[in-house]
């Protein structure tokens, strides 16, 4: 099973808070691949929403987004987009 | 030990631990389970998620049509806290690990959760812990509903306290295992009240915010005659409880003992005691507990559970039935009685702002002479086959009650051109119950042949108050001077033209009352049938001498308090 982690940036205003957040579960759980976030040494599902606001990351912090399973690499690379842009779309 | 007030709704003493019903809060009782039943745990767990996603995509669908795609939204965020995959796998592994009952889990996870996001300083989740509370409610409501159904298996025996209870929360009850019901809201007439007198249970109601105080599995001692609930009690005051409730056991036994004896009083008169039903299948009830005829027959409930309306073969049938089973005692049936608080799917009943007001009882009928009509002829039909009487609900002028009688002797006319036999000498009379009909007993009691009077709905006219909203519950006062001096002048206006008067409310069977009503000449009482015995020993332990006494002090008082401690002491002498 493919494996790949990827420390981002959260570019977006109110972090990973929000519509921000809701929005990356719902991205996460398209995919079959597992997600996890990690954020000040604490690992979460990226798949819960619970999981996601209790990071409280904020903008300008690193996170490492990693996904594992066959569509690991798509997954990653949508949530990259999620966190790393500035305004919702 | 905390001692909350409520209101008294079905008299006795009871002790057993609370068993909290429906409650949509977090504190849910800790109960460890067997490692086998945790499958079956997450399987009601899962249950309760779809039925929740269900409810919420279902909201969701009438919130867009009704405000709105956006208002509509907001339900998205509940779904995604509902899916939310650390949540469920965190509840099924502390289920695997704990062994524990999964409605406590899920609750105990769900306040860490709130608890971790309070201290968060933002905004938007500090929305979210509305989210979680509110999608929180509905999952715990799924699964203790599930649970609901194992009430039917309760163990032990427990006082249900709960918001309130509808006909279907008690219809699935293991009825030997309740012992005591307490709710937040209601007054006297509420179901709850109701079905506690029914299944003789005390039960206090009208609790309000102060239920919050009592924690599932507390112990409780309910006075329903006071209105009292004790939380954890102490040893002494335990031990007083029991003592009481033994007593009240002793003196139920010798109200059964009176049972099938007459109500005669002290002095030679006799009272008839009569039983209120809604379905002939009531008559062996009312027959073990020495119901001497039925004073109400609340002849709408013969529409209630059926599509279609029942015909006059249907009505003539359960109408001779009961004056045959009954005879040779007297049956009162009372015409359709609906609106209000009744209404039936049969008939195209418009929404009415304030229904008790409304277009119900004699006006609906007086309006649909056809399904009045049908009724009265069954009635007249089947009054060859025993004692009937027939009466009018809500009666409020003699124009009303004169336009009723035509209707009742065109029935009879038609009856006597088809040389139906009926009887001709059948008693009508109406039930006194608004303050415009008390007021002009006189003039209605020339055109009638007896009185009842209804309780229930003569004291919410009197005093203006909505007997079915708990705000105003404590004004719904019984022994308000306004109201003894009400039935008193009706009583009179009765007896000074010669007919007799009855009693079918709630009043008839509440025992506080009956020395007064005693005195003041009632010559009736109707009732649930299982207060007939009680109300039978009272009345054969009180001359009417006595009972005049008694009356002329009740109304003598200036409050319904006054009126109804002094009533309460009254009854606790004959009770000695």
């Amino acid at each position: 099973m493919p494996l790949v982690t990827k420390a981002v940036i959260v570019r977006n205003k109110q972090g990973l808070h929000a519509r921000p957040a809701a929005l990356f579960v719902q991205v996460a759980n398209k995919f079959d691949s597992r997600v996890t976030v990690t954020y000040n040494d604490e690992k979460v599902n990226g798949k819960s929403i619970m999981g996601i606001l209790m990071l409280g990351a904020e903008q300008g912090m690193e996170i490492t987004i990693e996904a594992e399973g066959r569509d690991a690499e798509a997954a990653l690379a949508e949530l990259e987009k999620i966190v790393s842009r500035e305004e919702e779309p | 030990m905390i001692t909350l007030k409520g209101i008294a709704a079905a008299p006795g003493i009871n002790i057993a631990p609370a068993y909290k019903f429906g409650k949509e809060e977090f504190e849910i009782p800790m109960q460890p389970i067997k490692a086998e039943d945790i499958p079956l745990q997450i399987q009601l767990f899962e249950e309760s998620l779809i039925a929740t996603r269900k409810e919420i995509i279902e909201l969701q669908k009438r919130i867009a049509q009704e405000m709105g795609q956006e208002e509509a939204q907001i339900f998205d965020a509940h779904l995604l806290v509902l899916e939310d995959r650390m949540l469920i796998e965190e509840v099924i592994s502390r289920l695997k690990k704990d062994q524990v009952n999964v409605p406590y889990i899920f609750s105990e996870v769900l306040k860490k959760y709130i608890q971790v996001f309070s201290k968060i300083e933002d905004e938007y989740l500090r929305e979210r812990i509305a989210d979680l509370n509110d999608v929180g409610k509905r999952v715990l409501r799924n699964l203790l509903g599930k649970e609901h159904r194992s009430l039917k298996d309760l163990q032990e025996r427990v006082v249900v306290v709960a918001h309130d209870l509808s006909p279907s929360d008690t219809a699935a009850m293991h009825k030997q295992m309740v012992c005591a019901f307490v709710t937040d809201i209601g007054g006297k007439t509420s179901h709850t009240a109701i079905m506690a007198k029914s299944l003789e249970i005390p039960a206090v109601v009208g609790l309000g915010e102060t239920i919050n105080k009592i924690k599932a599995g507390d112990m409780l001692i309910v006075d329903g005659t006071m209105g009292v609930v004790i939380v954890n009690p102490d040893e002494e005051t335990l031990r007083i409880y029991r003592e009481e409730e033994q007593k009240l056991r002793g003196v139920a036994e010798k109200f059964l003992q009176v049972k099938d004896l007459p109500a005669v009083t002290l002095d030679g008169r006799t009272i008839d005691v009569a039983a209120n039903i809604e379905l002939p299948d009531e008559i062996p009830s009312v027959k073990v507990h020495g119901g001497q005829g039925i004073g109400l027959y609340r002849s709408e409930f013969f529409y209630m559970n059926r599509k279609d309306a029942p015909t006059e073969e249907e009505h003539f049938h359960a109408y001779k039935y009961v004056a045959e089973e009954m005879k040779p005692y007297p049956v009162i049936i009372r015409t359709l009685d609906l609106g209000g608080d009744k209404f039936l799917s049969q008939f195209d009943m418009p929404k009415e702002i304030k229904p008790f007001l409304g277009w119900r009882a004699i006006r609906f009928c007086l309006a649909n002479p056809d399904i009045f009509k049908m009724q009265l002829r069954a009635i007249l039909r089947a009054s060859v086959y025993g004692k009937l009487k027939l009466m009018y609900p809500m009666i409020t002028s003699i124009d009303e009650l004169k336009q009723a009688n035509t209707i009742l002797e065109e029935c009879k006319e038609e009856l006597r051109k088809i040389r139906q036999p009926f009887d001709e000498e059948i008693e009508v009379g109406v039930m006194i119950e608004v303050p415009s009909a008390a007021l002009t007993a006189d003039l209605l009691a020339k055109e009638v042949d007896f009185f009842s009077i209804g309780t229930n709905d003569l004291i919410q006219y009197a005093l203006a108050v909505d007997r079915t909203n708990e705000k105003v519950a404590y004004l719904y006062e019984p022994a308000h001077p306004a109201v003894l001096r009400m039935i008193k002048s009706i009583i009179d206006a009765a007896h000074a033209n010669n007919i007799w008067v009855g009693m079918c409310g709630e009043m008839a069977s509440d025992e506080i009352f009956t020395p007064v009503l005693l005195g003041l000449g009632l010559d009736e009482f109707s009732m649930p049938s299982l207060a007939v015995p009680q109300i039978k020993y009272i009345l054969r332990s009180l001359s009417m001498a006595e009972a005049r006494k008694i009356a002329e002090e009740a109304l003598s008082l200036t409050t319904a308090k006054a009126v109804e401690s002094f009533m309460q002491s009254k009854l606790k002498e004959i009770l000695k």
